[in-house]
């Protein structure tokens, strides 16, 4: 089943052309990493997918993005509809300034969820989900600020899992941790896309090759590349692509 | 004499420079604050004496030469409280679209520059738009709606700049978060933006009320009355007012020198309530930025 359909996607901040003709076909269930060069575009691409980008003044966007075929930039689509089945991850853990119930709490609450059983029920299993259960369960009531960076960036992966998204963006979600905290974000990111299609930005070549099933080779603005990451990661049969991977330039 | 030597020299002489510029400095700093406390002193012995239980409760006797100056105070406090009720809804409101929802660089752009401009407008020029508009046009006559309105359009400005200062400084990162769960922009800005941006804000509030409850010029015309030792009974009463008080028994009269001490305590008074304010102001901004943080 095809989750993610970009047809010919162009994207512009003001005069400047960032995505040039994007069309890529995502499946459901699986993880596909954008790789590239800083500037390619792969953030902005990714971005598209929820709409975080109409968030920016002057930015313009040509072509198509369906999700499970709906046409996402239809006028018809609620922006927040949209965003409770795509669901985000930034690059720099960003927990609201709550308690670390309350911030696995928030994505229910804001979309309606009163039920306050459903609502405990849902944080645990999620907490449970991102492995920081066992971290946090005595301490759920204290500011999320107390957790250190890798426990935070888990919490914002439970707080986005939370509302059931089919859909999880990550936009480089482990540049600012330690190996360690890496090492487990990874390892939950394989769990994860047994139940959710993920997308994730990385600048890290082995994690692209370690996480995700197909990999997106962005450069300038275009897609030059899209496969199965073994083919890319081996097979290396463009040049920009090969040279970008092994560290030859970018 | 060798390079090292030289290098040598020249450290000593950017320490010596360093030293005399900041203690230059810390000489000014330390000024002001001397300043602040031989006015504060100034006050505090001239007017202590006069101040006491009755001066406080009662309302001034004998043309404004005995007595207390209990009407004043009840004016000011009115006032504050009617400026308060015009100039924070609006304030707060026009600083949440400002920083949140308006995104036309030109509109954002022209309001700010106006409300700079109105912020440079004497409050003189409050006073007499205040008597044109509310006293006379909307026929409030001389009374505290009238002048809680003029203080209130007085204080805006302040009150937008700083809510807008407050809500800038909170990270982006906060509101993608909340957007990117499905939350709407008001629930991103009630739920999360306001709560950290509410200890500033406070702040804000709270110096906007310092200031209104000295203001003199713009309540001369609208709402002050030269002697009423009754209290007013509705908004459309007029009332005293400390500031205006102050001057006036520091005018007029025929022996002013003799009462002297009645207005150095009326300062006094005007003073600590000023003070209080600023005082709870900086615990509220605490207890606030506290709960903020156990939520």
């Amino acid at each position: 089943m095809i989750r993610i359909n970009a047809k010919n996607v162009d994207f512009y901040y003001g005069s400047f052309h960032a995505l040039k003709g994007i069309s890529m076909e995502v499946e459901a269930n699986t993880s596909v990493a954008f790789i590239g060069p800083s500037g390619c575009g792969k953030s902005t691409f990714l971005r598209l997918i929820n709409r975080m980008n109409d968030l920016i003044p002057g930015t313009r966007m040509e072509g198509q993005i369906l999700v499970d075929e709906r046409d996402i930039y239809s006028k018809a689509e609620k922006v927040d509809q949209l965003r409770k089945s795509v669901g985000m991850v930034f690059q720099k853990a960003n927990p609201f300034p709550k308690s670390i119930f309350e911030n696995v709490a928030y994505g229910l609450r804001v979309n309606g969820i009163t039920d306050q059983s459903y609502i405990e029920e849902t944080v645990i299993k999620t907490l449970k989900q991102v492995v920081l259960w066992d971290e946090v369960k005595d301490k759920l009531k204290e500011l999320a600020f107390a957790l250190f960076g890798g426990q935070q960036q888990r919490l914002c992966i439970a707080r986005a899992l939370a509302i059931s998204p089919s859909i999880l963006l990550m936009d480089e979600p482990t540049s600012a941790l330690d190996p360690i905290s890496t090492g487990k974000i990874e390892d939950l990111i394989h769990e994860l896309k047994k139940e959710y299609t993920i997308v994730i930005v990385t600048h890290n070549m082995q994690q692209a090759a370690r996480v995700s099933d197909r990999t997106g080779y962005f450069y300038l603005g275009e897609l030059i590349e899209y496969d199965d990451t073994r083919k890319i990661f081996t097979n290396l049969d463009k040049e920009s692509t090969q040279n970008y991977i092994t560290g030859r330039f970018g | 004499m060798t390079p090292v030597q030289k290098l040598g020299n020249v450290d000593a002489k950017k320490r010596t420079s360093q030293k005399i510029a900041f203690g230059f400095f810390s000489f000014l700093s330390y000024s002001v604050v001397a300043i602040l406390f031989v006015i504060l002193g100034f006050i505090i012995i001239q007017g202590a004496s006069v101040i006491s239980w009755d001066f406080l409760t009662k309302a001034p006797e004998d043309g404004m030469t005995a007595g207390g100056i209990f009407s004043a105070i009840v004016g000011t406090v009115y006032l504050v409280i009617g400026s308060s009720l015009v100039s924070f809804p609006i304030g707060i409101m026009s600083g949440i679209y400002m920083n949140e929802y308006a995104t036309n660089g030109k509109v954002i752009r022209f309001i700010r520059v106006m409300t700079n401009n109105l912020s440079g407008v004497p409050s003189v020029v409050f006073g007499l738009f205040g008597i044109a508009l509310f006293v006379n046009t909307m026929g409030f006559g001389d009374s505290i709606i009238a002048g809680s309105l003029t203080l209130g359009l007085l204080s805006l400005p302040l009150i937008i700049r700083t809510t807008e200062e407050a809500l800038k400084s909170i990270d982006d990162s906060f509101r993608h978060g909340s957007l990117a769960l499905g939350a709407t922009q008001l629930q991103t800005i009630r739920k999360v933006i306001l709560p950290m941006a509410f200890p500033n804000i406070i702040t804000g509030l709270i110096l906007s009320i310092g200031r209104i409850s000295g203001e003199t010029a713009p309540i001369l015309f609208t709402v002050a009355a030269y002697f009423l030792p009754q209290l007013p009974t509705s908004i459309f009463d007029q009332c005293m007012v400390l500031p205006y008080h102050l001057y006036v028994i520091s005018t007029s009269g025929t022996d002013i020198e003799a009462f002297r001490g009645m207005a150095y305590g009326t300062a006094l008074v005007l003073i600590a309530i000023v003070l209080i304010v600023n005082l709870l102001a900086n615990a509220l901004r605490s207890y606030f930025a506290n709960k903020v943080k156990m939520n």
